[in-house]
């Protein structure tokens, strides 16, 4: 039983790996990779991590993997967050059929603070 | 049977992060794709822990996920700073 979970856990986990990478190739612009390599990837490794406790039947190694998986739920998106405010910041174009960009002409383009109306 | 599974897919997600790794267009995008290929690496040393029997190995993969965040929060900073002029290439 507990061999099944495992197993099913592990093949789950590198499924929603896949699904990460194949999205950050075929998306078209960077604020959609992004999106599909941080939420996908953390629940890929979080899986991963909870199969391999299992397998393991260890509280030292479950409680290793548990620190991996939270700190990766705490990081990824903090660093996702930088990277796209540091990529809109430095220029990087959206997709062209994007509908709306609600941030445009908000940030100072000097001091990188961001206003509730136009800047300009 | 289901650990070589896993490792084809592994292998073929690792593989694709590695084409955007190279085709960019931008800095930002090679960033992302190297922050995935960090994660990717976490699962793989965590699968190879359970190929291998060897439970000490998931050190590694915790050291990687520290490192992994320091990496992009500092290419993160560089680009805001606009050190680097965002170009296609």
């Amino acid at each position: 039983m507990a061999a099944i979970l495992s197993a099913l856990l592990i093949l789950v986990g590198t499924f929603f790996m896949l699904v990460a990478a194949l999205g950050v190739v075929r998306f078209p612009d960077l604020y959609m990779r992004l999106h599909s390599s941080t939420k996908s990837a953390t629940l890929g490794v979080g899986c991963v991590m909870l199969g391999a406790a299992i397998h393991f039947n260890d509280v030292g190694f479950a409680t290793q993997a548990l620190a991996i998986t939270l700190f990766l739920l705490v990081t990824a998106p903090v660093a996702a967050h930088l990277l796209g405010r540091a990529a809109y910041l430095s220029g990087v174009p959206l997709w062209e059929h994007t509908l709306s960009d609600e941030l445009r002409g908000r940030y100072d383009q000097v001091t990188h603070d961001l206003a509730s109306t136009d800047t300009k | 049977m289901i650990i070589t599974i896993a490792f084809g897919l592994l292998s073929a997600a690792l593989f694709l992060a590695f084409i955007r790794l190279a085709r960019g267009p931008s800095l930002p995008d090679r960033v992302v794709a190297l922050d995935l290929l960090a994660s990717l690496s976490v699962g793989w040393i965590a699968l190879y822990a359970v190929a291998t029997n060897q439970p000490i190995f998931l050190d590694v993969a915790i050291v990687l996920a520290l490192i992994s965040f320091l990496g992009t929060v500092g290419f993160a900073y560089f680009i805001a700073k606009g050190a680097v002029p965002w170009q296609q290439s």
